[in-house]
């Protein structure tokens, strides 16, 4: 659910928060796939905003249906720094997030994926291990330790900063500082800057 | 202020920023989320005194709304699908009285089959109970479009129907600019009814009416439409003058000056279509587009103006009349006589509307009169193959899920 009264409402968009390097792009699109319960919806949701806070376009929005607990769920989120018209679902994705990757045996979480795209899996395994070309990060791990919850979300969208260079891991805290109340805002930033680093480092080692 | 930010919270503070003095809620999806968050902003006491009226229907919902209405209140419901039909009595009584009630409709199909997904059967199967109709583009346009429907169903004495996508619209989060609460006072001044239920000055509103005048009332109902019809535009262009952006009104055209082709469509499916429009700019073909913002009443002549000298045009419907088609085409085609008018049939319960479907549409050598965009007719030869071969071939829809499911 989400929070009724954000903390940081009057955060005002600026492009001094977009990436270092960062050179604008025609439209980065970006598809999350999890569970009922995982936050799937609220993580594309956080993106936008992060985007938003950047000064940036951006449109996110679920695969409408039911939701139940457990259930597949997949949500979108389309960047850009023009404003955005088209409502179709995104077929063709630069990046794909993988909540939780039991999905991977069930449904065909690639699909589309651009020849040069990115895939971050929610995984203690390396994503060879699960014959996926891509990147894994124990965000269920990292947000254990955070908030006593094993609530991924946040820690995958911090590695999604470093994964993609897309969004500074700066927006996608102001943007969960928006969203939560302060101290489990806090908690999730803070899962969200370990899981940046561990993505960094990875690449580096 | 700018907000990145759902469209179901978006109008909810849009709402809220009326003044509605009496809000009834029955939750439906795709329309709960804006309930529910009208219910949070009046518990934490932003309505001062409005009455957050937990119904048990929407039939009730309606009611109680007419109730509150007569007794001279500004009222607030939303609604979607199933729940707009068991309405569909009070959605006349509302009209017919004269009561300027604000709904949102959250589009979504009518079953059976049960399906939750976005498409226009509902509000348009209540296109003639006399509400205005107006269909919103994007979540600023919904925003701007409840503002305006408060503006205009007060000075029309008229129910105003605001009908946004469900789910593509109500739950997706984008850029919405806000306006204030000075902004939407100075625009949307106290109500000052027509005709009140007042112990002080007793009137009686709802009287039976015989033959000696039904007519007449009636008529006077469709003259305050044809009124609206110079209203909605003027509102939208003092809207513009008081918030700079352009929302709302008639009908409008994009690209369509120089366009052979034109597509029209109501709603959300234009963004879509905008984006396709510009594309096959880009390879030369004289393509445009319109947005039919106002369907009740049906803008006739400004949509000649608009696009009477075009030979095609192109309507997306995302509902339509079982055994005729179309239901916007068929004004359309009487607003132009000249013009071949296609329609094609899209987006039934929640199917995607996709560009690469748009394009084969538009590119395509041979066009049908009446098109099923993406009608997977190797699925309903199927069907209608295990229909010939015995009586009891059982339901369809299940028939056809289990089909698709691999199992014959």
């Amino acid at each position: 659910m989400r929070a009724e009264s954000p903390g940081g409402r009057d955060v005002r968009p600026s492009s001094r928060r977009r990436p270092p390097g960062y050179t604008g792009s025609m439209e980065y699109q970006t598809r999350i796939h999890g569970r009922g319960g995982q936050g799937v919806v609220t993580a594309a949701e956080l993106l936008s905003v992060a985007a938003f806070l950047e000064d940036r376009y951006a449109q996110a929005f679920p695969t409408f249906g039911s939701e139940r607990t457990g259930a597949p769920v997949v949500s979108f989120c389309r960047i850009s720094d023009r404003p955005i018209r088209v409502r179709e679902p995104i077929t063709a994705p630069d990046a794909i997030i993988v909540q939780d990757v039991t999905l991977l045996r069930q449904i065909d979480v690639l699909a589309g994926l651009r020849p040069d795209g990115h895939v971050l899996l929610n995984s203690a395994r390396p994503a060879a291990e699960l014959g996926v070309a891509g990147h894994s990060v124990p965000a269920s791990e990292i947000a254990l330790r955070h908030l006593g919850r094993p609530v991924p979300n946040a820690a995958l969208l911090g590695a999604y900063c470093a994964l993609t260079g897309v969004l500074s891991l700066e927006s996608v805290q102001a943007a969960i500082r928006t969203m939560f109340p302060r101290q489990v805002a806090e908690a999730n930033a803070a899962a969200a800057a370990e899981a940046c680093s561990y993505v960094r480092e990875a690449a580096r080692a | 202020m700018l907000r990145q930010m759902e469209g179901s919270q978006a109008v909810a503070e849009t709402v809220a920023l009326c003044r509605p003095e009496v809000i009834c809620a029955y939750p439906i999806s795709p329309q709960t989320h804006i309930v529910e968050a009208l219910s949070r902003i009046t518990r934490a006491g932003r309505l001062g005194t409005c009455e957050y009226v937990n119904v048990e229907s929407e039939f009730a919902a309606l009611s109680a709304c007419i109730g509150a209405s007569a007794a001279g209140a500004r009222t607030y419901t939303a609604t979607a699908s199933q729940g707009l039909l068991y309405m569909a009595e009070a959605l006349y009584n509302a009209s017919g009285l004269g009561l300027p009630i604000v709904m949102t409709v959250a589009n979504r199909a009518i079953g059976a089959p049960i399906n939750i997904w976005n498409d226009h059967s509902d509000s348009m199967s209540q296109r003639d109970s006399g509400w205005i109709q107006l269909y919103a583009e994007t979540n600023q346009e919904a925003v701007d479009l409840h503002v305006q429907a408060y503006a205009l169903a007060e000075e029309l004495s008229l129910p105003v129907m605001v009908c946004m996508d469900g789910f593509v619209l109500t739950h997706a989060f984008e850029r919405v600019d806000l306006p204030s609460q000075e902004q939407v006072d100075a625009f949307v001044p106290a109500y000052e009814p027509r005709q009140v239920l007042d112990p002080d000055d007793p009137v009686s509103i709802g009287a039976m009416v015989g033959p000696e005048a039904f007519t007449e009332v009636r008529y006077l109902a469709h003259a305050r439409h044809l009124e609206a019809l110079e209203r909605i535009p003027a509102v939208a262009a003092s809207f513009e003058a008081a918030f700079g952006r352009r929302s709302g009104g008639l009908v409008r055209g994009y690209r369509t000056e120089d366009a052979d082709t034109v597509v029209l469509a109501l709603g959300s499916v234009l963004g879509t279509i905008k984006d396709v429009i510009d594309e096959l700019r880009e390879s030369g073909e004289p393509v445009g587009a319109a947005t039919l913002t106002a369907f009740r009443p049906f803008p006739f002549a400004a949509l000649r103006a608009l696009l009477g000298c075009k030979r095609h045009v192109v309507v997306v419907e995302r509902a339509f009349s079982t055994g005729v088609g179309g239901i916007v085409s068929a004004d359309v085609r009487a607003a132009l006589p000249d013009a071949e008018v296609r329609t094609v049939v899209a987006g039934l319960g929640g199917r995607p509307v996709t560009k690469a479907a748009l394009r084969g549409l538009l590119t395509a050598g041979e066009p049908e009169p009446l098109t099923f965009l993406d009608l997977d007719r190797d699925l309903v030869a199927r069907e209608l193959a295990r229909v010939r071969a015995r009586r009891r071939s059982g339901p369809s829809a299940e028939n056809m899920l289990r089909d698709l499911a691999g199992g014959g």
